[in-house]
């Protein structure tokens, strides 16, 4: 890029007059000069890096072997490093235009707000924080424990008005006596004709879930025409005998339990008293089977998975989405400002509706500044590292891992593999190249 | 443009000597100091008993365990007044050393944090052999000890602190609560954690989101259930990760792991949990889970971040045997190697292989001592002790085998892999498979 802008001073050189001696030359001196410690500086920490990485990547990681191209071979044998182009792709595909898209939005809404200038500094401040901070605030953020996350708090918090959780969430039937799954309701296996006991023995009920009005577990007796039975806990520190009502074990108070005829309609329910006994007064001879509904069991929320290796890359873009749109909005907003309001006011009257002038006017006239964010988004988002490093737990970094984070680790994380890393340093600058000559171009034909 | 270009050269030429200088006017100091210190040591000293001279000590310990360190150097000095011991620590002891025996001015002693690291600089001719102390490292130590000091039949180390990584760390009220008691052998282990899962806790939690808590488990379960020989065998990858003595480890690894209602959070939640959170939330009231598996490191977590207390709050037990592997211990620990032979030196080795070295650490905690005649009662509580004494009488230690490995593969690779085989734990044959592939991409390059 250097030797472009000095090579872009030449023209000026022309009009001087020549000199005497050394007349190509001459001219230079004065620009050579000012340029001196841009050209030095660019020289030490730009260009000689880059050649040495690019030289670098054609040896052996100890760096005592000249390999060839051997480090490319193994850049696309590694399953993560094709994992990593994947998803860079898919950032190149998916987060430019999104971020253009919201900045549009934005730009163009915050005109028509009354509290513009708040609405702007909340939607730009998140460009003040460092990026890895980003990342810390959204890792705590995407926890799946509602308990700790603040994005599931909220739609737990949410669901809660619509279900409530069951006063045995965890419960697990005790012996196979039971069958069924928690999550449809559990029904004694065997049908039971009146006169008869419902033993219904519950495990994994942990101590603070029983409540506290729960009393030993009595077995209950047979009733005259009708049914009877205990739910409780099947668990006496040691585990107990699976099945059997035995002294330390409690009963379960308030479960609802349905009494079911044979063809598994409900018939009638009742609850629990404080000693887990229940019973079904005059029932009509016949084979009937006593259940435990569902809701008894229903759990609480227990929060989406953001940051499991189906989610993880969605969120770490929607991270980076939350901290790039105020820089594009504020970018397109200088663009807007600066669009001809006449135009804008012609458009309108020729009867155009706010959509058209939207449409027809106002995005191509800011088609250079689109452009601009476009492209800068480009660039930022195929060096996209540290909200990676950030947010992803050590679980799911192979699952969000991106090119420049792959390069990290294997050269830097203590692999030593700095054959590799300089591969794929070299990889991703040529990916950079297309985008980098486009930035070059666009800002030769802007001053011409 | 020639003379342009010159001022450019000058300009860059005087940068790079002046960054040049900069950089080596440390080392060059440090060289003459260390050179004349080892002239005048040797030029004066050549008997046993009254050393003097000055020695350089390198090691990763500060705050409090540089404190600790120091004393127990500080103990040396005054038996032996005449000599000088300059301790510094440094984060990454092998990166220092690295460059410092490469610029040739190593310091006298330091401490490695891995016998892998031993190796290497051994390998470079780097140490010099310290077989003044194997007899009392015979006397004082287990066998395991002198072996994995010892690079091809040479000793170089003296193991001085260690880490004991198979323990389990069990909530007290949540195993009284279940009636259950510290089980001693993997049976019994199973056992007891279908009897907490029955009692409404997790008897597991798991911190997977960080993958090597997943390879110690493995490694103590290997280390149990194929014996030493082939845990060594497996760390120098002489035999492949195919072996059906590995499986035979994942195999009984995926009863743990497979167990998902008894993992706290289940799986997907393991995988979210860092080690800290998995310590954390066996302790946390409600408790998610019964214990954790992993280190004594894991009491300094339990201290600085819950309010559990010793004993009554919390306690550990060994990690169970499984069939008739014994006593056999998973861990780490860091070893003294020496850079310089010179009388001083020699002489602080053989003071850090007596037990009152390690005593004047284990009295003020946070240490392990892997000497098997450090004074129990010096250790400043029971847990400690059990523990330690765990460690230095082991019939078998082991150092961790992750440790060992290439870094992309026992700090990256192995990681993924046994987080994926948490996911799926019945797929024994492909982690197994994935294991090899990429350790001998490791072991190549």
């Amino acid at each position: 890029m250097s030797s472009t802008s000095v090579r872009a001073e030449f023209p000026l050189e022309e009009g001087t007059p020549p000199a005497p001696e050394s007349p190509r030359w001459r001219g230079l001196g004065t620009p050579l000069v000012f340029l001196a410690p841009a050209i030095f500086f660019l020289v030490i920490w730009m260009v000689y890096p880059t050649l040495r990485t690019m030289l670098r990547s054609l040896y052996s990681d100890d760096g005592d072997r000249f390999v060839w191209l051997e480090n490319y071979e193994r850049l696309f044998r590694d399953d993560r490093l094709l994992t990593a182009i994947k998803n860079n792709a898919f950032w190149v595909l998916l987060i430019p235009a999104a971020v253009t898209a919201v900045g549009l939005i934005f730009a163009v809404l915050v005109e028509r707000v009354r509290w513009s200038v708040a609405f702007k500094i909340a939607v730009f401040m998140p460009l003040a924080v460092s990026l890895f901070a980003v990342g810390v605030i959204w890792r705590i953020m995407y926890q799946q424990d509602p308990e700790r996350g603040a994005i599931n708090a909220a739609i737990s918090g949410a669901k809660g008005f619509v279900q409530e959780t069951g006063v045995l969430s965890t419960a697990k039937p005790s012996s196979d006596a039971l069958e069924g799954t928690p999550k449809g309701g559990l029904t004694l296996k065997d049908a039971i004709r009146p006169g008869a006991v419902a033993t219904l023995g519950l495990t994994a009920v942990s101590a603070g879930e029983i409540p506290e009005d729960a009393k030993e577990a009595v077995q209950p007796e047979p009733l005259q025409g009708g049914i009877s039975g205990v739910v409780w806990r099947d668990f006496k520190p040691g585990g107990g005998t699976p099945g059997e009502v035995e002294a330390e074990e409690v009963g379960l108070p308030g479960v609802t339990v349905e009494l079911r005829d044979a063809a598994g309609k409900k018939i009638d329910s009742t609850t629990s008293e404080d000693d887990g006994t229940f019973r079904f007064e005059d029932v009509g001879d016949g084979e009937y089977r006593v259940a435990i509904g569902a809701s008894t069991f229903a759990q609480p929320f227990r929060g989406v998975n953001w940051l499991g290796d189906k989610l993880i890359t969605p969120a770490i873009m929607f991270a980076y989405i939350w901290v790039t749109a105020g820089f594009a909005m504020v970018i397109i907003g200088a663009g807007l400002a600066a669009i001809p309001r006449d135009v804008l006011e012609a458009a309108r009257t020729d009867g155009g509706s706010e959509w058209q002038v939207f449409r027809r006017v106002t995005v191509p006239l800011l088609g250079p500044v689109l452009t601009v964010v476009f492209v800068t988004q480009i660039i930022g988002v195929l060096k996209i590292f540290d909200l990676v490093v950030a947010i992803a737990p050590g679980s799911s970094q192979d699952d969000a891992a991106t090119l420049a984070f792959v390069m990290w680790q294997r050269a830097f994380s203590g692999q030593n593999l700095f054959g590799l890393g300089a591969a794929i340093s070299t990889f991703l600058l040529v990916l950079f190249i297309p985008f980098l000559v486009f930035q070059i171009k666009r800002f030769r034909t802007e001053t011409a | 443009m020639k003379r342009h270009r010159l001022h450019l050269l000058a300009l860059l030429l005087m940068l790079v000597l002046a960054v040049a200088a900069a950089g080596c006017g440390g080392d060059d100091d440090e060289g003459d100091e260390a050179g004349a210190d080892t002239a005048a040591t040797a030029a004066e000293e050549t008997t046993e008993e009254a050393v003097s001279g000055s020695i350089n000590v390198l090691a990763v310990w500060t705050g409090a365990e540089g404190e600790a360190f120091q004393a127990v150097l500080d103990g040396f000095t005054e038996k032996n007044p005449d000599v000088k011991v300059s301790y510094k620590s440094a984060k990454d002891p092998g990166q220092v050393l690295a460059t410092s025996v490469e610029g040739g001015n190593p310091p006298d002693i330091a401490a490695l944090p891995s016998p892998g690291l031993m190796k290497d600089f051994a390998s470079r001719g780097a140490l010099k052999e310290i077989d003044f102390v194997k007899d009392a490292i015979t006397e004082n130590y287990a066998g395991s000890w002198l072996d994995l000091g010892t690079v091809e039949g040479k000793l170089y180390g003296l193991f001085f602190k260690g880490a004991n990584k198979s323990t389990v760390w069990y909530n007290v009220a949540v195993f009284e609560d279940a009636g259950v008691e510290p089980p001693e052998d993997w049976d019994a282990f199973l056992e007891a954690a279908d009897t907490l899962k029955a009692s409404g806790v997790a008897a597991y939690s798991l911190g997977g989101a960080d993958g090597w808590t997943l390879t110690d488990l493995f490694e103590n379960i290997y280390l149990r259930t194929a014996g030493p020989e082939k845990y060594d065998q497996l760390a120098d990858h002489e035999i492949p990760w195919t072996d059906p003595s590995v499986k035979e480890a994942l195999t009984e690894m995926g009863k743990v792991l497979g167990d998902t209602e008894n993992i706290a959070g289940g799986t997907s939640g393991a995988l979210q949990t860092d080690f800290p959170t998995s310590v954390t939330q066996v302790y946390s009231t409600p408790p998610k889970a019964a214990q954790v598996l992993e280190g004594d490191f894991v009491g300094g977590v339990i201290a600085a971040e819950t309010k559990a207390k010793p004993e009554t709050g919390f306690n550990v037990y060994a990690f169970p045997e499984i069939g008739d592997s014994g006593q056999v211990v998973v861990g780490g620990g860091d070893v003294m190697v020496m850079f310089k032979d010179n009388p001083a030196a020699r002489a602080l080795i053989k003071y850090l292989a007596t037990p009152e070295a390690g005593q004047i650490w284990a009295e003020k905690g946070g240490f392990s001592s892997p000497n098997k005649n450090v004074d129990e009662s010096v250790y400043p509580d029971e847990i400690t002790k059990k523990t330690a004494i765990d460690l230095a009488q082991a019939e078998v230690f082991r150092f961790d085998l992750s440790d060992l490995q290439p870094a992309a593969f026992g700090g990256d690779a192995m990681f993924t892999i046994l987080q994926d085989f948490l996911k799926s734990p019945k797929d024994v044959d492909g982690a197994a498979q994935k294991l090899e592939k990429a350790a001998a991409a490791a072991f190549k390059s």
